[in-house]
């Protein structure tokens, strides 16, 4: 008698991003081999010898039905307790409570990585966190976050950053509150420098908003202006009024804690010297 | 003149930094920041204070300003923040219970 079912084998990789390790499972040994180069630095074990074991769990399916334009707007939303994400190139979902959640997606990895960071901020948000449109860098041991809109110059200073800088990302910076303090973390989510992060992590200690001028020059900004230039960098999809608040006090309680200065840079090496 | 009562809208969302209120309206995610005469008002906007006995026993005790002037500006500046769905107001006292702003810090 034939076999009824056929067992499918499943493939998974951990991948960290901010030290939180989520495990993804597909049965296409491809699409691993493909998520293994993509976030090259940023895989996890599988055995749970790292720091800490799976704090999420997403079983992937391939499919290139039902998929259109990947330009397509994103839509999350939460029913029930499970988040629904939603863009032209993917559906997921993910229920907080039990860690586990489902993605269909055709095999483009860029469909996965605009999931991750939608769970992450969603992760971040309950916890003061944040994902920043931020170019961010290990600097003498301290993190500093760059926050900018596209052509403000995150590519162009973390292209400036002299050899003993660590680049933890020139796109999307990562913000984790960790005690009383921040922690900037490495992210693989990169902007036109095309390279991955360092994943590493330090200690946040200066944001600085992005200008470029005819000179080196950094000015502080008044509390309102930081709390706006902040939130208006801050990486966040969910409609949730509740989260929205949560993310403000978030933002509000990071621009009382650390600097935020205006930083005008003339595009060369020498702005290096201005940020300690 | 009759009297005007003032609460916050309890969807939005506020902090003081420096004395000065940053409040994010619950309605569209829009971001208000008011000066230090307007965060005392919106401080004590409890929908029980009426209007002129904000002005007269905060504004006009922190500030040296004339106490119709002050009243005429934060009549204008509560019905401006009305507007933008952030206060309520009425000539009524306001029941508090579905209506004030949860503040953090």
């Amino acid at each position: 008698m034939p076999h009824l079912a056929t067992e499918v084998d499943c493939f998974s990789l951990v991948i960290e991003i901010g030290g939180i390790p989520i495990r993804v499972n597909t049965a296409s040994q491809e699409f691993l081999r493909t998520l293994q180069v993509r976030y090259a630095g940023f895989i996890g074990s599988q055995d749970g010898t790292w720091d800490s074991l799976p704090q999420m769990e997403f079983d992937v399916e391939l499919s290139d039905a039902g998929f259109g334009n990947p330009e397509a707007g994103v839509k999350v939303s939460q029913t029930d307790g499970i988040w629904h994400m939603q863009r032209g190139d993917f559906h997921a979902e993910w229920e907080p409570k039990t860690r586990h959640g489902k993605i269909r997606q055709s095999a483009n990895p860029y469909s996965i990585d605009a999931i991750l960071r939608i769970v992450h901020t969603l992760a971040l948000a309950r916890q003061g966190g944040m994902l920043l449109h931020a170019a961010s860098a290990i600097h003498h041991g301290n993190a500093c976050v760059f926050a900018g809109v596209s052509g403000a110059g995150k590519t162009t200073i973390s292209r400036l950053a002299p050899h003993d800088v660590t680049l933890l990302t020139d796109e999307i910076s990562y913000v984790r509150k960790i005690d009383s303090g921040y922690v900037c973390f490495g992210t693989p989510f990169t902007g036109e420098l095309a390279k991955l992060g360092e994943n590493v992590s330090g200690p946040l200690e200066a944001v600085y908003l992005l200008a470029q001028g005819p000179e080196n020059k950094i000015e502080p900004v008044p509390v309102p202006d930081a709390v706006r230039s902040v939130l208006a960098n801050v990486l966040f999809f969910a409609e949730d009024p509740e989260l929205v608040r949560q993310v403000f006090h978030s933002v509000c309680e990071l621009v009382d804690r650390v600097p935020v200065s205006r930083l005008t840079f003339v595009p060369d090496s020498r702005v290096w010297e201005m940020i300690r | 003149m009759s009297k005007l009562y003032v609460v916050r809208d309890a969807r939005s969302a506020v902090r003081v930094l420096d004395g000065e209120a940053m409040v994010m309206s619950g309605r569209d995610s829009t971001l208000f920041s008011l000066n230090k005469t307007a965060t005392i008002i919106w401080q004590a906007a409890d929908g029980q204070t009426s209007l002129d006995e904000i002005v007269g026993s905060q504004v006009c005790q922190e500030y040296d300003v004339e106490y119709a002037s002050a009243l005429q500006d934060a009549e204008n500046m509560a019905r401006e923040l009305a507007g933008h769905g952030i206060l309520q107001i009425s000539e009524q006292p306001i029941s508090q219970a579905r209506t004030l702003a949860g503040e953090s810090r």
